[in-house]
C-alpha cells in the first residue's frame, strides 16, 4: 500500500515535472484549457452546478484527474473525457489551472 | 450561503472586465489594433467565436457580430419546453454582456451577401460591414425542394420542424396544447447528417412525458429516415420501452419525399402514407443560406469544407466557418457543444493569423451532449477530438468518450449546470 502510494507520488512528480508540461506553448496550452471551459467556465471559473477549476491546488488537480483516467475515482462523464487527454496534458491543464485567479 | 458567494463574486468579476473593456473599447476606435473581425450569426459557434477574438487579442481586434434575433435561444434544453417542464425565458440569454463586457458590437440584421474581394458583408437593411477575417456560423437551413407539398401557401406555418428554438418551439407546444387526447404525434426524421443527432429521439421522449400526463391516449409515432437511431440507441430504446411503452412507436427506414399539407399526410419512398394529428417534420439540413449563397457550400453543394486547424473555408479565403454548416470530421457530432468548441478554435486561429503568429497545430477538444428521457433523468454521449497532422482532419481520440451505464437523475442535475456554463462560456 506505502509503496503505492510511493510511486503513484513519484509517477505524478515526474509528470508534473516533465518537459513537455513546462514548455508547452502557451497559446496552445490555453486553446487546449479552453476545451474545458464549456462545463468548467471561461478562465475556469464555473457556474452554480459545476466544479470551478481556477485557483485549484495543481498536484490535487492532476491526481484526480489521473484517478478519473484509470477509473479509480467514479465520475458520470469526467472518467471518459479524461481518456482523450495525455499525462502530460492533463499535467499541463492543472498547471494552467491552478495559476488562474478564482 | 454558497450562491451568494457565488454571486459576490460574479460581481466582482464581472466589474473588473467590464472596465477594462470599457478602456479598451476607448482605445479600441481610433488607437486599437485596427484589425476587424465580422462575426455573422450569434449561436453557440458566433457568439462564442467574438468573444474570443476579443479576449484573445487583449481587447485590440474590432468585432462586429451580425445577427438578428434579439436576444439567444438555446436548441439544446427546448425540447423541454415542449414537453412543458421549461419556459422559453428559461433558454433565452440576452446578448448584453457580449456587448457591455466584451466590447462585442452587435449589430441586429441579417448578412445579406459577402463581397469576397471587396471584404465586406452587405448587410439586409443597407450599409457593409469590412473585414479582414470573416467568420460565419449560420447553423443549418432546410432543403425544402425534396418535400414540394411545402411549398404551399401557409404549409410552413402549419407543419413545423422547431429545429430552430425560437417562434416555432413556441408555436409546436400550442400544437400539442391544441391537440385531442387520442391523437398522434408525428415526427419525421431525416438522414444523418443533421443538426442534434440525439435531439430528435429526446423530443419523442419529452413529447411522450406530457402526453402520459395530460394525454394518455394519445400516440408518438417516430418516422426516421435512417436504418436505426443514430445517437444513444440502446439508451432511448430502452426508454422508450420501460417508460413510454404503448405511447412511443419506432419505425426506421422511411424516408419522408412529401407532405400533403391539407390532410395532414406524410408521403414517404417506400412506406404507406400517413396521417396524423400534429406534424412535426425535420426536412434534410444544409448550411445556413447565407453561406451557401457565398459558395462555401463545397460538400455535395450542402456543407462547408474547411481547415480544422482555422476553420477557413477551402474555398473563400479570409473566410472562416465554424459550427453546424461545416462537413463535419469523422464522429464529429453537429452540436451546439461542438460549435462553442469550434469557435474557441477559430478564434485563436483568426487572433494568430491577424498577428502574424502561427495557429495551433494540435487542437485538441470534446463534446458532452445530454438527452433528457423524462423531466429529469437524462442519458449523455461523449468524445474527444484530436487533429490528426498526416490526414489533416480532427479524428476521435480511440478509447475516449461513451454514453451512461442507464438513465439517472444525477445526470439531469448535470445537464442543467452544463446548459448554465455553456451558456456563460458562449454569451457571458
Amino acid at each position: 500500500m506505502k509503496w503505492n502510494v510511493r510511486i503513484a507520488a513519484s509517477a505524478l512528480a515526474v509528470i508534473a515535472g516533465s518537459s513537455y508540461a513546462q514548455t508547452m506553448d502557451p497559446l496552445q496550452l490555453r486553446s487546449l484549457a479552453a476545451s474545458c471551459s464549456n462545463c468548467h467556465g471561461t478562465l475556469g471559473v464555473a457556474e452554480a452546478g459545476n466544479e470551478s477549476l481556477a485557483g485549484a491546488n495543481k498536484d490535487e488537480m492532476l491526481k484526480k484527474m489521473l484517478d478519473f483516467k484509470t477509473g479509480k475515482k467514479p465520475a458520470t462523464i469526467m472518467h471518459q473525457l479524461s481518456k482523450g487527454y495525455t499525462d502530460e496534458q492533463l499535467a499541463a491543464l492543472a498547471g494552467y489551472f491552478s495559476s488562474l485567479k478564482k | 450561503m454558497m450562491k451568494r458567494r457565488q454571486f459576490v463574486q460574479g460581481l466582482g468579476a464581472a466589474g473588473s472586465v467590464g472596465a477594462f473593456a470599457l478602456t479598451s473599447g476607448c482605445a479600441s476606435t481610433p488607437s486599437g489594433n485596427g484589425l476587424k473581425v465580422v462575426v455573422v450569426g450569434g449561436g453557440y459557434g458566433g457568439a462564442t467565436a467574438a468573444k474570443y477574438v476579443r479576449m484573445w487579442s487583449d481587447y485590440g481586434i474590432d468585432v462586429t457580430l451580425v445577427e438578428p434575433s434579439s436576444a439567444f435561444v438555446s436548441c439544446p434544453l427546448s425540447n423541454l419546453v415542449l414537453g412543458g417542464t421549461k419556459t422559453m425565458a428559461d433558454i433565452t440569454t440576452p446578448y448584453d454582456n457580449l456587448v457591455k463586457r466584451h466590447g462585442v458590437r452587435w449589430v441586429q440584421d441579417m448578412a445579406l451577401r459577402i463581397d469576397a474581394d471587396k471584404r465586406v458583408v452587405v448587410l439586409a437593411k443597407g450599409g457593409e460591414l469590412p473585414y479582414d477575417r470573416l467568420i460565419l456560423s449560420p447553423g443549418i437551413d432546410f432543403m425544402w425542394d425534396g418535400l414540394p407539398g411545402m411549398a404551399a401557401p401557409g404549409a410552413k406555418d402549419k407543419v413545423l420542424h422547431g429545429w430552430k428554438a425560437g417562434a416555432q418551439t413556441v408555436a409546436l407546444r400550442k400544437q400539442l396544447e391544441a391537440m385531442p387526447d387520442g391523437g398522434v404525434f408525428a415526427l419525421s426524421i431525416p438522414l444523418a447528417p443533421y443538426r442534434c443527432p440525439p435531439g430528435p429521439y429526446e423530443r419523442a421522449c419529452q413529447v411522450a412525458s406530457y402526453f402520459s400526463q395530460a394525454k394518455p391516449k394519445s400516440k408518438v409515432l417516430i418516422l426516421d429516415a435512417n436504418d436505426d437511431v443514430t445517437s444513444k440507441g440502446p439508451l432511448f430504446k430502452k426508454a422508450w420501452k420501460d417508460r413510454y411503452d404503448g405511447i412511443i412507436e419506432y419505425r426506421p427506414k422511411h424516408k419522408l419525399v412529401d407532405v400533403d399539407v391539407a390532410t395532414n399526410t406524410l408521403k414517404f419512398e417506400f412506406n404507406d402514407d400517413l396521417k396524423a394529428s400534429v406534424l412535426n417534420v425535420l426536412p434534410e439540413m444544409r448550411a445556413g443560406d447565407i453561406a451557401v449563397k457565398s459558395g462555401l457550400a463545397t460538400a455535395n453543394k450542402r456543407w462547408c469544407e474547411v481547415d480544422f486547424l482555422t476553420f477557413e473555408s477551402i474555398a473563400v479565403k479570409n473566410v472562416h466557418v465554424l459550427g453546424d454548416s461545416i462537413q463535419i470530421a469523422p464522429a464529429m457530432p453537429k452540436s451546439g457543444h461542438m460549435a462553442n468548441q469550434h469557435g474557441k478554435t477559430c478564434a485563436a486561429a483568426v487572433v494568430a493569423l491577424l498577428t502574424g503568429r502561427q495557429p495551433n497545430p494540435m487542437p485538441v477538444y470534446n463534446n458532452a451532449c445530454y438527452s433528457f428521457v423524462s423531466p429529469e433523468d437524462v442519458v449523455h454521449v461523449t468524445s474527444v477530438h484530436r487533429y490528426d497532422a498526416d490526414k489533416k482532419t480532427m479524428l476521435p481520440v480511440a478509447g475516449a468518450g461513451g454514453v451512461s451505464s442507464a438513465a439517472n437523475e444525477l445526470e439531469g442535475r448535470y445537464a442543467l449546470a452544463w446548459a448554465r456554463n455553456i451558456w456563460a462560456d458562449t454569451l457571458a
